[in-house]
């Protein structure tokens, strides 16, 4: 199993199937019988508007597959960088992105992804923190309908390093984003938040790995998403303490309301632990809106979708809360009220 | 000002309400008494709309518009309001951000233009002074992590807010100490007016010393059983509902 391959030598028996106990809930092999053709080439120009347009001066392409390969960020610098990923089309395409950022720097990634058509889409990020880096990924997910689109981050913290994300996303046919944390302890600090709001067919996968693999670490996962109509939520989290990884704090809720008897919500929260003296804790829950409760706010006089509104953005909204960035905040605040008043 | 007749509503195949007649005229207020059982809630929630109650005979007017016809929110414009027995909590959305929210919905239902921000707010910390509740507590949550005491006290803040015209307080006095019962009792008789009307749901006397009714009934299985002035209800607290028990 290999996307990467599978997409490069247009081979569909080595994408990943329901076979893979990692991709059992997206099952991309079921879904394609052959990859589309390579991507045509994007006009430069063609891009259009991003979400987080305006809140840098320094945004990166990646059109079709084709964009920069590298970004360092210097010791020491404070940049703010918007990340577009747009995908135009019906064709397939892989791109791979190595951003470093060196010690002691500060690095805001304003991440988006962008169109999809019926293609193929593959976008993997190696990040590098250097000792007491941080970096902030924020990441807007607004595809096409039709979209099949997986999104890869490997991230590697030296000691002191902080790394946090905000994954906020729509779904598309079938979409993954997979985090994948090599956490050294020794005072770095991670926060993998995630967000879904799903309609119609939509799907969404939010996974990640984080691997303690030193002492004195911390980790705190908070996700929280609804799927509506017809649409359905895969959330797999799994924190590794590895042997001699003691003293780590690690903390994991996913909380998932599910507005339509027709929508489904997969969770697998693991917690994997060989080290002593290690706080970790998981919560999951899976409900529905609860009807007393609506009934209250409609008796103060709330029409219901107002109410059922309100509730969802209160709900989604504490994830909000915890970006750090507050423009960026906001841009993902209206885009989610957006969504919500859309929903019905 | 509240109409209803001959009402007769179900949950599931068990019927409740069985042919409930009761007037209760603009400025009144009127006292529903009875043992448990008898259908005190849910005369208050058929009368507010909430779903999982049928209603297989009668009629409910509210100055004589047709309540049942109407959703729950819009029953709620037409200035109706239910002080809960059991408030709910409403995580993640400040009280004053759900009352504003409410009465501009309200507002905007009736044609009414929308409340501003700072005159609500300025009616907020008039009403908070008043029930003697800190300002602070508005800012958060609705109802979460609040005592028994402070979400009724929260309710009856929720009601002055509105300013409804026709209100049902059910067992309004349940989790409050004397102290609170009075700051209550005094929150809901200044509400008390000519184009006002109450009804209120309680088990005991106790409340109707501070909030005098003008008539009592006794609500015994699915009926208003007896109705008479506030001696009644001196003579339920002695004697118990008994008698009402064994005619139904």
């Amino acid at each position: 199993m290999n996307l990467d391959e599978a997409i490069r030598l247009r081979d569909p028996s080595r994408l990943p199937s329901r076979r893979d106990e990692d991709w059992r809930w997206t099952d991309l092999r079921g879904l394609l019988r052959t990859i589309p053709e390579p991507s045509r080439p994007l006009a430069a120009g063609t891009a259009g508007l991003g979400p987080f347009d305006g809140l840098t001066e320094e945004t990166l392409i990646v059109a079709n597959g084709s964009g920069p390969e590298e970004i360092r960020i210097a010791g020491g610098e404070t940049r703010t960088l918007a990340l577009r990923h747009i995908s135009r089309g019906d064709g397939a395409h892989s791109a791979r992105l190595r951003i470093d950022v060196g010690p002691s720097a500060r690095l805001t990634l304003l991440e988006s992804h962008e169109g999809g058509g019926a293609g193929l889409s593959l976008l993997g990020v190696d990040l590098h923190l250097g000792a007491d880096a941080a970096c902030e990924r924020l990441v807007l997910a607004d595809m096409d309908a039709e979209a099949v689109a997986v999104v890869e981050l490997d991230a590697n913290l030296a000691a002191g390093a902080r790394f946090s994300q905000t994954l906020l996303t729509a779904g598309a046919r079938r979409q993954r984003f997979e985090t994948r944390v090599r956490h050294p302890g020794q005072g770095a600090e991670v926060r993998l938040d995630g967000l879904y709001v799903l309609r119609d067919r939509r799907h969404a996968d939010l996974t990640s790995k984080v691997s303690h693999e030193g002492p004195g670490g911390r980790t705190d996962q908070l996700a929280r998403g609804v799927a509506d109509d017809q649409a359905r939520a895969v959330f797999q989290g799994r924190i590794t303490v590895q042997e001699g990884a003691d003293g780590t704090d690690a903390r994991m809720a996913h909380n998932a309301l599910i507005l339509s008897d027709r929508a489904e919500v997969d969770a697998r929260p693991e917690l994997e632990i060989y080290a002593d003296d290690v706080a970790c804790a998981h919560g999951a829950t899976v409900g529905a809106l609860d009807d007393e409760v609506l009934f209250y706010m409609r008796q103060r006089g709330l029409p219901e979708r107002e109410a059922r509104s309100l509730l969802v953005a209160s709900f989604l909204g504490e994830v909000i809360d915890r970006i750090e960035s507050p423009a960026a905040a906001e841009r993902m605040r209206s885009w989610l009220q957006a969504r919500i008043g859309a929903e019905g | 000002m509240l109409s209803l007749h001959d009402l007769h509503a179900r949950v599931g195949d068990r019927e409740i309400l069985k042919g409930l007649t009761l007037e209760v005229p603009a400025g009144e207020v009127h006292a529903i008494m009875g043992p448990n059982g008898a259908g005190k809630s849910t005369l208050s929630y058929v009368l507010t709309g909430r779903l999982g109650y049928e209603i297989t005979a009668g009629s409910a007017e509210l100055d004589g518009v047709d309540l049942l016809s109407l959703e729950a929110n819009e029953r709620a414009a037409k200035g109706l309001f239910l002080s809960f027995q059991y408030p709910l909590e409403i995580p993640g959305v400040p009280a004053l951000t759900f009352i504003r929210t409410a009465l501009n919905a309200q507002r905007k239902a009736r044609g009414e233009a929308e409340m501003s921000a700072p005159d609500f707010l300025k009616r907020a910390r008039a009403c908070a002074a008043d029930l003697k509740m800190d300002f602070d507590m508005l800012k958060r949550p609705l109802n979460v992590g609040f005592s028994g005491g402070e979400k009724k006290r929260m309710e009856i803040l929720q009601m002055a807010l509105l300013s409804p015209r026709f209100m049902i307080l059910d067992e309004t006095d349940s989790g409050l100490d004397i102290d609170a019962l009075r700051i209550v009792s005094d929150g809901v008789n200044a509400l008390r007016g000519p184009d006002r009307s109450m009804l209120v749901i309680t088990h005991y006397q106790r409340l109707l010393d501070y909030i005098r009714p003008d008539r009592v009934h006794v609500l015994a299985d699915g009926r208003i059983a007896a109705s008479g002035g506030p001696e009644l209800a001196l003579e339920l607290e002695r004697d118990g509902y008994d008698k009402y028990a064994r005619a139904a």
